[in-house]
């Protein structure tokens, strides 16, 4: 007989079965075995590489501990080896889907340092793009969390109209993604000819698109049932874990960093901060779809009261000078020599800039020691701290209703690792 | 955002709540205010700014002021929603004692990110029910956000070099 034979017939059924014997018995009892499930990081309904220790009873969810650091690429790291104005690329990539934001927070922290003004053009021309890129994010939250619903198709409709915002953003800075279109001081180009008639066709077209999107969910029997009442929070308990932006909002607190404390000339534009009553997963739906009609209208807004003037500051000590300058001023050529090869010297001190990202609070805290590289770089990052409602929402609830939450959660694991 | 004076009233209602030397410095930078506190006090501060209504920790992160000394700090940013005022509240430790109170028990927010700068800079949080490394792996050496911890110089492990990186054990 074979070593394998022999391993193979020593093993008994004996003791399992009569423990099936005893649980069938049992009845109700026996389900009361805690199973503990790893859930990702290499998951689709994980949205990037989020790792869940869940702890099951049944189809309970009794505990859930995230596990993350899978994409972390130490960004704030390599930030602190690179000119101020070379770390907006890599800051960039932080939370990949809204790019805008995360250049805004970081030259928001810059331009307080310096002290430097950001004429009311750039500013518009920020609020434009950053309203775009909110709208972006949005589409792909709801692309991907239909897709985690069970609704394919939600998510080709969604990537149709992102694209064309993405289209938007290669026609004013050449890039689809990771623009670097917000430079300390302004922005780095003035939007092309042709590109306000273009922007003016999406917004017209977009609120009958989430028209559609949002009658296609409302109407839909299965939406409802899975996202109506489920994993609710309320805002005390979300306020003290940290939690801002819509998921805060859901839960009936209107705190949104625009209205509250208008940075880039926000106080300038209409608009209406959409909150929900429950705060259960359909009011974090229903708060981020409402969400983007705003962001159109304050687009639009912004594209019809955009003002004449420079889209960055004429500083020459923060700003390069314009290419035509270069070849008639020796001054210019200066500046531009050590802005390119030094860059800017910010004055020391510390700031924490906080704007309102699709996700809540992204805040940027630079520490400058008066050299030209800054000494610290911190993104408080809003996926990373709401992340920590996750546990308190779905404990008590099905699994299924953990990755409804998860989805609604819109956690963005570039963003939480950095 | 309090105003200079604004910020003096809170420093001088801490001096006389928590005892003299719980404020070392403020600061008013660029209209924000900063309080600057004895890393022994921070949850006696931190507790006391909560009933003048700064009820929402926004964030908690680590700086290192490598050269100087006392080398780690933590800022802690705390906002007022009613009114919208922020107030920064920094603490610094030495590099050899990096020991602070943990503030999980009274804003749950920490918890994260207590273990972020754990992780990054080394910093001890007293009192933190879990204070593991959360974005490094577990077996990690060193805190990579300190100023004198290089940037790269770590060998990338492939098949050739996988016996002189990992040692002999193989």
């Amino acid at each position: 007989m074979s070593e394998y034979r022999r391993r193979e017939q020593s093993i008994t059924l004996g003791p399992l079965h009569e423990q099936l014997d005893e649980q069938s018995e049992g009845g109700a009892e026996s389900t009361q075995e805690l199973l503990t499930l790893n859930f990702g990081p290499h998951h689709p309904a994980t949205h990037g590489v989020l790792r869940l220790l869940v702890t099951l009873q049944g189809e309970i969810v009794r505990d859930v501990k995230p596990i993350i650091g899978y994409v972390h690429t130490g960004i704030e790291k390599t930030a602190e080896d690179k000119s101020y104005w070379k770390v907006i690329p890599v800051i960039e990539r932080m939370d990949y889907l809204s790019y805008y934001f995360n250049a805004m927070a970081f030259c928001g922290a810059v331009e307080t340092l310096i002290d430097v003004e950001v004429p009311k053009r750039a500013q518009y021309l920020r609020v434009i793009h950053l309203e775009l890129n909110r709208i972006m994010s949005h589409l792909v939250w709801l692309g991907t969390s239909a897709l985690d619903l069970g609704a394919i198709s939600m998510f080709w409709y969604c990537f149709r109209e992102r694209e064309k915002i993405l289209d938007l953003f290669e026609m004013s800075s050449g890039q689809r993604m990771h623009t670097r279109y917000f430079q300390v001081g302004g922005v780095i180009e003035d939007i092309p000819p042709g590109f306000a008639e273009k922007l003016r066709g999406f917004l017209a077209e977009m609120p009958s698109r989430v028209d559609q999107y949002r009658d296609m969910l409302n109407g839909n029997e299965i939406v409802l049932q899975r996202l109506r009442g489920t994993c609710p929070l309320d805002a005390e308990t979300l306020l003290s874990l940290g939690v801002t932006g819509p998921l805060l909002r859901a839960a009936g607190n209107p705190w949104d960093l625009r209205k509250a404390d208008p940075y880039c000339s926000y106080d300038d534009f209409d608009f209406k901060i959409p909150i929900g009553t429950a705060g259960d997963n359909y009011d974090r739906f229903a708060c981020r779809v409402a969400e983007m009609y705003e962001s159109v209208k304050i687009a639009s807004q912004a594209l019809e009261g955009l003002p004449e003037g420079p889209h960055i500051t004429e500083d020459r000590k923060v700003a390069l000078p314009p290419r035509h300058e270069l070849a008639t001023s020796m001054e210019a050529l200066i500046h531009h020599f050590k802005l390119v090869t030094e860059g800017m010297r910010v004055p020391p001190g510390e700031v924490y800039f906080p704007i309102e990202s699709p996700r809540g609070e992204l805040g940027c805290f630079v520490r400058s020691d008066g050299s030209s590289k800054p000494a610290r770089v911190h993104m408080r990052d809003p996926s990373f701290v709401n992340l920590q409602a996750t546990s308190p929402m779905v404990k008590g609830a099905y699994i299924a209703d953990m990755i409804a939450t998860l989805a609604m959660l819109d956690p963005i694991l570039g963003g939480i690792d950095r | 955002m309090p105003d200079a004076t604004g910020l003096e009233l809170i420093a001088g209602e801490l001096r006389d709540a928590e005892g003299a030397d719980v404020v070392t410095d403020t600061l008013f930078f660029r209209d924000r205010a900063t309080l600057s506190v004895q890393p022994t006090h921070i949850r006696a501060v931190l507790a006391h700014l909560r009933t003048k209504g700064y009820t929402f920790l926004a964030s908690l992160h680590g700086v290192d002021y490598y050269p100087h000394e006392p080398r780690l700090g933590v800022c802690y940013e705390l906002l007022d929603m009613a009114s919208v005022d922020r107030i920064t509240v920094k603490l610094r430790v030495a590099s050899d004692t990096p020991e602070v109170e943990s503030v999980t028990e009274d804003w749950p927010t920490a918890d994260h990110q207590e273990r972020e700068v754990y992780d990054m800079f080394g910093v001890v949080f007293r009192g933190h029910r879990d204070l593991r490394r959360i974005l490094m792996p577990e077996d990690y050496e060193g805190h990579p956000q300190r100023r004198d911890f290089p940037i790269g110089g770590e060998p990338v492990i492939f098949t050739f070099n996988e016996r002189d990186a990992l040692g002999s054990s193989e």
